[in-house]
Parts: C-alpha cells; structure tokens; sequence
C-alpha cells in the first residue's frame, strides 16, 4: 500500500533527528517569546532558549501537563496571535473540567496530513466511501478524521455519532468502503449489523478506530462482525488530534508523525526518559504546530516504543497500544487495576466469543473496597444448566484473579443491559468518595 | 417422546421475568409447561410452548438469550407411585436424571413429566 508523503514517511534517522533538532530550537524559542508558563518554567530552571542545540538537549527542557491547559483556560498557552487562530477544538472533558486548543491554518493542514498518512497507509485513497461517525464539533473526532478524508481525495460521509440505524442504512445505502469512529461503537454497530443480519450489504473494507483504548480481542471481534480490517489510530486533544499516529497494514503499532510530534517514553516516577524499547509514559513535543505548541506534554498514556524497522518502509517509530492511561488506573484495595486488563480477560475466555460489554463497579463498604464486574451475558456463554454456567463463572473470577492479583465479583448480566455509548464506552463506575 | 424445551437466560432483578412473558403475551405463544432454576445472580428459564420455532425466533429477534435443548416428555397415569415407577425405570437402567419438571395435560387432564436425561437415547427405548 502506498505512502501519502514518502520522502517525509521514510526518511532516514539521521535525516529526521537533523529535522527535529531545527524544529525544535525554532519551537523553544518562540514557546519562551509567547508563552508565559513555559517561560516561568524555563527562567526557574535557569534556561535559555540558546541552550537548546537540538534533541540532545530535549531532556533538559521543562513538562507540561494537562493541569497547565486547564490553569491557562482558554487562550494562556497559545503561542500565536488570535488574528492567526482559525479553529478552536475543546477535550470532551472525560477527566474534570473542559480543555480547548487553538489551530492556526498551518496546524490544520499538520493535522490533515497526519490523519491523510495514516488513512493511506491502511489502503485508503481517491474512490474510497468513507463514512466518519466520530462526533463532530468541539471533540476532535469528527473534524480530525474528515480533513484527512478530504486530503486523500476520497468521498467523505460526515455523519457523525447516534442514530445507529441510520449509521447501518447509510453504510448500505452510500457504499461506505471504510468506517471512522471509536472502537466501542464500531462493537456495536457491528453487533446490530449482525443482530440485523445485513452484512453482505455492507461494502465496507476497512475500519480506523481510536479516541479509546481497545484491545486485540475487541479488534477480533469488529474484524469478524463487520468483515473488515479494522486499524488504530492514535491522537489527543493537546497534541493536535487523531492522526498523531497510526496502523499502517502490518497492524503492528502506530507509526509517530515525528517530523511533527517527537515522542519520548519517561519513568512516570523518576521522571528520567528511558531508553527506546522500554515501557513507560509516553511524553510528545509537538515542533512545527503553531497554535497551541506542547513541550514536553507527558500524556499519561503508558506505553512503550519500536523502534526496529517496519515491513510498511516507514521509518517512524511505531508505538504499542497504550495499555492503559495512568489516570484511567483504579487502585482497588491498593492494587493498580487498568480496566484494559479486566477487558482483555473477559475477551479473550471462550475463544472471545464473549459479548464484550462491561462495567466495573467499585465502592467502598465498611472501610474495604469492593470490587464487581458486570459481564453481559451472551450466546456462547449460555448453557441449559446452571453447572456449566457457573464453572465458567468461576473460571473467569480465577483468571481474573491471578492476572489482577485481587479478587472481583462477576455478575452476569442481561444482555443489551449495559448502557451502549455512542462516544466513549463508560466502563468504570467508582462510587467511593474519600 | 422427544420435544424441544426453550430455555432463556432471565437476570435476577426486578421485571425480567415479565418482560420474556410479555413478549409471549404479545405473540399469543401459549406455555405449555415451564420451570426455573436459579441462583442468587439469575435463572435458567425452561419452557414448552405451543410453537417453539415461532418463539425462539421471536425471543432471539428480541434481544434474549434463548437455547433449544431436546428432552423427553412422557405421559403417566395421574395416580400415587406413578412419577416414582418412573424414576425407578431410570435408575434401573443407569439413566441420570439432570432435571424435570411435571405438569398437567389441558386435553385429557393427563399428568406429564418433562426430563432432562444424560443418555436420552437409552431412556427413549425404555418407555416405547
């Protein structure tokens, strides 16, 4: 399949470190002029924007957090005038209070170009049908994913989330060849096409799906329900967008833009950057976005870095599926718990055949935390006697147990009893209040 | 002789239950026999209905979680010792009885059992 931008896909590390260095002098430098956090920052730190020479020098520069987005609400950490601001995008505010960025009209075209590379790299181009069913508007979905549509040339459907009969008949209707939305409501658009039993209407190819964490089970499972590829996509508000990575064919990690978006994985308690291969949380410098630039944005996304040539010829750096972010962690009887894990148990017990919808419920009873999972009951699962139902039962609280190291309650729910989200799956209910 | 029991997943909470009879309700699917076995978490179901075809479709259409399982009902003469001369023919023969459930005929007022047997071959010889 083919490149959208080879020489810039493919550049040798040489070629691109020398790139990354000239950006990224030019970004402190004009971050220090208009950004007065950064700037604090820096002075404290005893810095000047000549001490950095290029990526060697990228350690020694300050974090940014998304606190900071929220301390500077709206337009504090903007590094470019107003008069130059062309759109303003906000997080759909999963964690606290909303955040926005601010895109100059070369930040759309970045943007664009990192959806449009990935988009081409999963196959997609001029005669494609691509129905987005991200939401549009403030959330960076909808609008992220269409500008990379638009850019390929293909023929963009903007039909944003909801409605998911009219997704279906749409789908059918128009031809869409390829499907943008996030993982869960491609679950369940897949379980309603096959509950409808219309899938050899569909004419769908390809599926990108991102804005929540998934795992491999899920991908198995949309593949199969839809008959697709499906890929991941990568990207954050604060970075720019969906498109700061993404699959390429090989579906083996997610090429990092890093001629826009230089990724470094860090100890999230020491700080220190770890070596290329390890698994830590994953920082992003963004060097050519004007707007609303990010130094060393530490995401809370844990994850690790591949550095070793891919199939596809790209030289980018591909990075694992986050497998959890930090502050999506629960810590349950003061054991770290990431719902990914829980998910990935569920999933992968009789042969994934299980209806992957769930939810965690954790409260706090006399001073002990409890821990419950609801599990959707499905099909495969069903049996005409109570005994198989339970050791199923059973074998799945023991494999949860001995993957999370504490013990949780599965209840077996009915099914379609777990609100379906049409944007990001709630799975976690935490009622303690301490 | 062998009949086609439906078995549903009902979740134990409040309505479950009363929304699969209304389903059936709607659908004029008259029950036959029917019978629970339940846990504290949910139930199991199991019917004999008067179109089993028609209601599992309808049931599966509606979102439930419904299995076919073949079992053998029998007729017997409603009268003291007749279910444990039964049961005993079973035994008798090796024949271990999973569960049953008896209910009476509306036609002749005959009683009826409905068993759930591991080896249903052997158990259908012994009552032709």
């Amino acid at each position: 399949m083919g490149y959208w931008d080879e020489k810039k896909e493919t550049m040798s590390r040489e070629e691109l470190t020398a790139y990354q260095s000239e950006k990224l002098v030019w970004q402190v430098k004009r971050c220090y002029e208009n950004v007065e956090c950064f700037r604090t920052r820096m002075d404290e730190l005893k810095l000047k924007p000549e001490d950095i020479h290029g990526i060697e020098d990228l350690p020694k520069l300050p974090f940014s957090y998304k606190k900071d987005l929220r301390d500077y609400y709206p337009y504090g950490l903007f590094a470019a005038p107003m008069k130059d601001i062309v759109r303003i995008h906000a997080s759909s505010g999963t964690t606290g209070k909303r955040i926005v960025a601010g895109y100059t009209r070369n930040d759309l075209d970045i943007w664009a170009d990192g959806a449009a590379r990935v988009l081409t790299s999963v196959g997609l181009g001029e005669g494609d049908i691509i129905q987005i069913s991200y939401g549009y508007g403030l959330f960076t979905g909808g609008l992220g994913l269409h500008g990379g549509a638009e850019k390929i040339g293909a023929t963009v459907i903007p039909m944003s989330s909801g409605n998911t009969a009219l997704q279906i008949q749409t789908m059918i209707d128009l031809k869409a060849t390829a499907l943008c939305c996030t993982p869960s409501y491609a679950m369940y658009l897949g379980e309603e096409v096959q509950r409808l039993g219309v899938q050899d209407q569909l004419s769908l190819k390809v599926g990108i799906f991102g804005a929540e964490p998934w795992s491999e089970e899920m991908r198995k499972n949309i593949e199969a329900a839809l008959g697709i590829k499906a890929y991941d996509i990568y990207g954050l508000t604060e970075i720019i967008g969906p498109g700061v990575s993404g699959e390429c064919e090989y579906q083996a990690g997610m090429h990092v833009w890093e001629d826009n978006f230089i990724p470094e994985i860090i100890d999230p308690d020491t700080l220190e950057p770890l070596p290329v291969g390890s698994e830590g949380e994953l920082v992003f410098t963004t060097i050519t976005k004007e707007g609303m630039p990010m130094i060393r944005y530490r995401t809370r996304d844990i994850c690790r870095l591949d550095p070793t040539p891919c199939k596809c010829g790209r030289t980018h750096y591909r990075m694992m599926k986050p497998h959890g972010r930090t502050d999506d962690m629960l810590i349950i009887r003061g054991v770290n718990v990431f719902p990914s894990q829980i998910e990935e148990v569920l999933l992968g017990f009789n042969d994934g055949e299980i209806t992957p919808n769930y939810q965690i419920i954790v409260d706090r009873v006399n001073h002990t935390d409890t821990f419950d999972i609801n599990v959707e009951m499905s099909e495969k699962f069903f049996a005409d006697d109570m005994k198989s139902i339970q050791k199923l039962e059973n074998a799945i609280v023991a494999k949860l147990r001995s993957v999370l190291g504490i013990g949780a309650k599965v209840h077996l729910v009915s099914p379609q009893s777990i609100t379906r989200s049409e944007g990001k799956a709630k799975r976690v209910i935490d009622k303690r209040t301490i | 002789m062998f009949a086609t029991q439906l078995s549903v997943f009902v979740e134990n909470k409040t309505g479950r239950l009363s929304e699969i009879l209304n389903t059936f309700s709607e659908h004029h699917i008259d029950i036959r026999a029917l019978s629970i076995a339940e846990n504290s978490e949910f139930g199991i179901l199991r019917l004999i209905v008067s179109e089993t075809e028609r209601a599992y479709d309808i049931l599966k259409r509606e979102g439930f979680i419904v299995k076919k399982t073949e079992v053998l009902s029998l007729q017997m003469e409603d009268k003291p010792g007749a279910l444990a001369q039964l049961v005993d023919k079973l035994s008798d023969a090796g024949v271990g009885i999973e569960y049953l459930y008896a209910f009476v005929s509306r036609e002749d007022g005959g009683a009826n059992v409905v068993l759930r047997l591991d080896d249903t071959e052997a158990a259908q010889n012994l009552f032709k």
